[in-house]
């Protein structure tokens, strides 16, 4: 998926949690990547994240360094 | 093959059901007791004895006319009608005293008198009740004989003896695809104007003139069938009790002798209907009157919108093909299996175990779409299955599953009979759920009163005897803002169900929430300017959905297709828990599928993240279920949704789709990046009736069964479990079922399933809340409404009734978002798309029928404010295009939209609407944002460059070899 899109779905998730109550936003934007993000996408973002992360929301930032980054496929 | 129908009384009792303490009467004799308010003709019927009638029928309001059922009751005068005389305690009824018999005879004599003697060649010979009635009373003789030297006056002769045109005769009306208007014929009981009115609303059909001179018409003397107000949805022909009103069908093919119940394929009302037929003729579909879902009423594309099983563009062999650019090869079932099974594990061996994936159909059965997923995750080894719904009501299934705890509407149909305000969001029910629309109607017409929020001038708005107490015409993307600023006015004017919430909610969440709300930047002044709807207005119907009485939300795609469509979601089930319109009858929230098993597809597992049941492959203890019933380990991951398969074949990581029923080429948004995804692919198989637009990118090609062909079911919106009843063989040879077993032992599966009743089983045996369901169940119950388990062995018709699915109920915080699909100086429009009564989805199946006489091009609805200031004037070719492509159709000026907006359809692939909409989707589950697309319009000359290269690409896709 181009970097572009990937930031925007991902920014998405950041904005409606942000607004949630409570301090575990970060947690939350992690556990919906993680269930609803297919392997391939989650490492799509820890490697923008690993390459600096432009324009993605820091509470994606955070919730990515909370996240295991998905094993590379076994055939 | 044994037909089975189920034995249930389907005779007419004359006059519809009450309900009322119990009257005991004494009929012939026979004591007969009754709920209160019952006729003395549905007393007779309830005790076997049948009165003779002709204007009178249980599926409407007693009318008195025709005086065939007349009787005598002891101490009263005279010889009252018995479809109009309520019972009373202790009345005793006479239904054949000398005086009676003689009275109907002359009745029957009068009608008689003026009705053609043609019974043989009649196309109603058999089934026609004017004939049953004259057997009935024993008429023998007419005995009215013409004055000398002329004709009696009459309606149905063409000319007198003498050779003078009769001026009371009417030709027939052929102007409609599906039935024709024999006014000769018509013995003027009202039957179908009645029908018209009280079961399907829509108020076509009058009477007009007097006495003799009455007569049947559609509206002004002018109108014939087609260009009146009548919608088609057959309610008369299936009033009429002659052969005036007559399915086209029935003239041409005769009277239907055997029938078989099954369950409509178009959209979630999911109606049930009598297939009639001889042999395995189809000869017409009639709606099923003990059908819960519809209750005996239809539309016109489930009664009559069949002939697409039978058109000449329905493909019946497999094809394939090595690359997509050349043309398609017949060939013999074994030989397109091997092909497909040896590219897709292939592809897997190059690209690895997620590279390939299915695509589940909505259209198709429970057991089918079961199947198909099972497919992906037995066979294929991964997640990789997704299913239409991600475009359409994803967001209900995570909106409801996180507010409620369950991905379902919470009410059956007959439940709106008891709601006294109706809201419908983002829905438009006369066209999308036509069946659903008539029953809404007849509440409200009853009273009930109605909100509408859409940005369009819906038909509910304002159509005969039917006017929304508001509409709140929004701008499009502003949802959340709309029903937040309802929830506002709920919170600060002290409006809420303190005592539900407290009972029901988590009171926490709930506290979080009513501070949310209650900010004044959520209030309707607020939010005006966003939002475009007056606050007062806004205020007012948000104050009578919480203190109206029983308050019900119906809401459709107009609330799921956005950016924020899962918070509108749960701001919808936040507004019910606020009102405490949660676990009764005439309440609850209720999302209108759109295709007639959205629910089932979602609820088989379709998803990518979860097995049957909504359980997320996540969860040990419920791949263990599955990894024990097929032998093999699942993936733990969460698979590809439909947007994210496409985007991995852009990138080269996903080769392979089977994809089963479904047209994503013309049904996803933004066409052109779908064309690329597809393009990029190695392997697509689409498993169709037809070359869909999706198969010009495909390399094989099976061909599938309808729903006339095949056993299994389908779940409707309100969760009902339906039996779809194979009436003919398949066509193309296999059910779909079979062929999916087919494709998935090709690739080693060694599944052995003989009949979908073993799928259903294995369902049951692995999903909770199918556990009870099995084809036993449901041959004896006609339906079933999950959950259905040992806690609720007959079903559920009403959810969450003591207590919410999840325990409690959660309030969450919706705060708008803007989509970012925003206007500008160069798409200073928006975009909103949607769907027409006469068409279904892409069109595959209704344009290949004579609906495409109300139909038949996509046409863009634009206000004359926006067309004055381009020069475009009512029928002009226009080009419409967003910053993701460009199409062009002609306009329709109108100010059902508002000024800013245009609207336009997607079921033709000429226009492609899907070519203007983008790849923005919801924030939880990228259910597309077809709903809001920033564009511009301006004056074409005709079709864009881009539809004549498509068109010429699909031409070139298409062809096929001729067989060796």
């Amino acid at each position: 998926m181009s970097p572009d899109k990937m930031i925007h779905m991902a920014n998405q998730i950041a904005v409606f949690f942000r607004t949630q109550p409570g301090h575990d936003q970060a947690r939350k934007v992690a556990d919906h990547l993680t269930d609803f993000w297919e392997p391939r996408m989650r490492r799509q973002l820890h490697a923008h994240v690993a390459s600096g992360g432009a324009g993605l929301d820091p509470l994606v930032l955070q919730a990515a360094a909370s996240m295991k980054p998905p094993a590379v496929e076994a055939g | 093959m044994k037909d089975f129908i189920i034995p249930w009384d389907d005779a007419d009792m004359g006059t519809p059901a009450r309900e009322g303490p119990p009257v005991t009467l004494t009929i012939d004799g026979f004591d007969v007791t009754v709920p209160e308010g019952t006729s003395v003709m549905r007393a007779a019927a309830e005790a076997g004895l049948q009165i003779p009638k002709l204007c009178a029928s249980d599926n409407m309001e007693a009318f008195g006319s025709c005086r065939l059922c007349a009787v005598e009751i002891e101490g009263r005068r005279g010889t009252p009608a018995s479809c109009t005389t309520p019972v009373t305690p202790g009345m005793v009824v006479h239904t054949q005293t000398p005086k009676i018999v003689k009275l109907r005879r002359s009745v029957m004599e009068l009608y008689i008198s003026d009705h053609p003697l043609d019974c043989l060649t009649c196309s109603a010979n058999g089934d026609c009740e004017l004939q049953d009635m004259a057997g009935m009373v024993g008429l023998r003789d007419v005995r009215y004989r013409a004055p000398a030297g002329r004709d009696a006056a009459n309606h149905f002769r063409t000319r007198d003896t003498s050779g003078q045109v009769n001026p009371a005769y009417i030709p027939k009306d052929e102007s409609n695809p599906y039935f024709t208007y024999d006014p000769a014929k018509c013995i003027v009981c009202s039957r179908c104007v009645r029908a018209c009115d009280e079961v399907q609303g829509t108020f076509a059909l009058t009477i007009e003139g007097r006495g003799f001179d009455s007569r049947v018409s559609f509206g002004a003397r002018t109108d014939d069938a087609l260009a009146s107000d009548c919608v088609s949805c057959g309610a008369c022909v299936q009033a009429c009790p002659t052969a005036t009103l007559q399915e086209k069908s029935v003239i041409e093919l005769g009277t239907p002798q055997r029938s078989v119940i099954t369950t409509c394929a178009y959209c979630g009302v999911g109606c049930s209907f009598k297939a009639e037929l001889n042999g395995d003729r189809l000869v017409r579909m009639v709606p099923y009157k003990h059908g819960k879902a519809n209750r005996g009423h239809s539309c016109v594309k489930g009664r009559f919108a069949y002939g697409y099983a039978n058109h000449k563009d329905r493909i019946l062999n497999p094809m394939i093909r090595d690359r997509i650019d050349q043309p398609w090869r017949e060939v013999g079932w074994d030989e397109a299996l091997t092909f497909a099974a040896r590219r897709m594990r292939g592809l897997q061996d190059r690209y690895g175990r997620n590279s390939i994936g299915v695509i589940t159909s909505s259209r198709s059965t429970n057991e089918e779409t079961y199947l198909v997923q099972k497919l992906a995750r037995a066979v294929f080894r991964n997640n990789n299955t997704d299913t239409c719904a991600r475009v359409c009501h994803s967001p209900t299934g995570y909106g409801l599953g996180q507010a409620f705890g369950t991905s379902a509407g919470t009410q059956d149909f007959d439940s709106v009979a008891h709601a006294d305000v109706v809201v419908v969001i983002g829905a438009n029910p006369t066209d999308g759920h036509p069946v659903f629309a008539s029953r809404l109607k007849k509440r409200l017409r009853q009273g009930a009163r109605l909100i509408v929020i859409d940005p369009r001038r819906i038909d509910l708005v304002k159509s005969p005897h039917i006017r929304a107490a508001h509409h709140l015409p929004l701008r499009p993307g502003t949802n959340v803002a709309v029903v937040t600023a309802m929830a506002h006015v709920i919170v600060t004017e002290g409006l809420m169900d303190q005592a539900f919430i407290r009972e029901r909610c988590d009171w926490d969440e709930f506290q979080d929430y009513a501070a949310f709300v209650a900010d004044p930047r959520h209030s309707p002044e607020a939010t005006a300017m966003l939002t475009g709807v007056n606050p007062d207005d806004l205020r007012a119907a948000a104050r009578l959905y919480a203190t109206g009485g029983n308050g019900a939300i119906y809401y459709g795609l107009g609330v799921t297709e956005h950016s924020q469509g899962s918070t509108t979601v749960m701001g919808i089930a936040n507004l019910a828990m606020l009102t405490g319109n949660i676990g009764r009858p005439g309440v609850g929230v209720n999302p209108l599928r759109g295709q007639n098993n959205v629910q089932g597809s979602c609820d088989m597992g379709s998803f990518p993240h979860e097995l049957p049941g909504y359980r997320h492959v996540k969860n040990p203890d419920v791949r263990a279920i599955f990894e024990e019933a097929w032998g093999v380990p699942i993936d733990p991951e969460p698979g590809l949704r439909i947007p994210n398969m496409l985007d991995a074949a852009v990138e080269g990581t996903f080769k392979g789709l089977y994809c089963q029923g479904e047209d994503i080429l013309q049904s996803d948004p933004d066409t052109k990046h779908v064309a690329a995804g597809l393009a990029a692919m190695e392997c697509v198989i689409v498993h169709d009736l037809f070359l869909n637009e999706t198969a010009n990118y495909a390399h094989v090609f099976l061909p599938g069964s309808t729903f006339l062909e095949k056993d299994g079911t389908f779940t409707n919106a309100e969760r009902r479990i339906n039996r779809v009843r194979r009436v003919m063989a398949p066509r193309n040879g296999y059910a779909d079922w079979e062929v999916t077993q087919l494709l998935a032992n090709a690739m080693g599966a060694g599944w052995t399933y003989t009949h979908p009743a073993q799928i259903m089983d294995e369902i049951a045996a692995t999903t909770p809340s199918f556990a009870g369901v099995d084809y036993a169940l449901l041959e004896e119950k006609g339906s079933v409404q999950w959950p259905c388990n040992e806690a609720h062995p007959e079903g559920t018709p009403l959810m969450h009734v003591d207590g919410f699915v999840r325990g409690r109920g959660r309030f969450i915080v919706t705060e708008y978002v803007a989509t970012d699909e925003r206007t500008g100086p160069r798409f200073p429009l928006l975009l909103t798309t949607g769907r027409i009564l006469s068409q279904y989805n892409v069109g595959a199946q209704t344009r290949r029928t004579e609906n495409v006489v109300w139909h038949a091009e996509d046409v863009l609805e634009i206000h004359p404010h926006d067309a004055e200031v381009r020069g475009v004037s009512d029928g002009d070719w226009v080009h419409l295009a967003s910053r993701a492509g460009e199409t062009s159709l002609r306009a329709v000026l109108t100010d059902r939209v508002s000024p800013g907006v245009v609207y336009t359809t997607f079921h033709h692939p000429d226009t492609q609407a899907n070519v203007i909409t983008t790849d923005y989707s919801d924030w939880a589950t990228n259910c597309p944002e077809y709903k809001v697309t920033a564009v511009q319009v301006r004056l074409s000359n005709g079709p864009t460059d881009w539809q004549e290269g498509y068109n010429a690409h699909a031409e070139r896709a298409r062809r096929i070899l001729a067989a060796e």
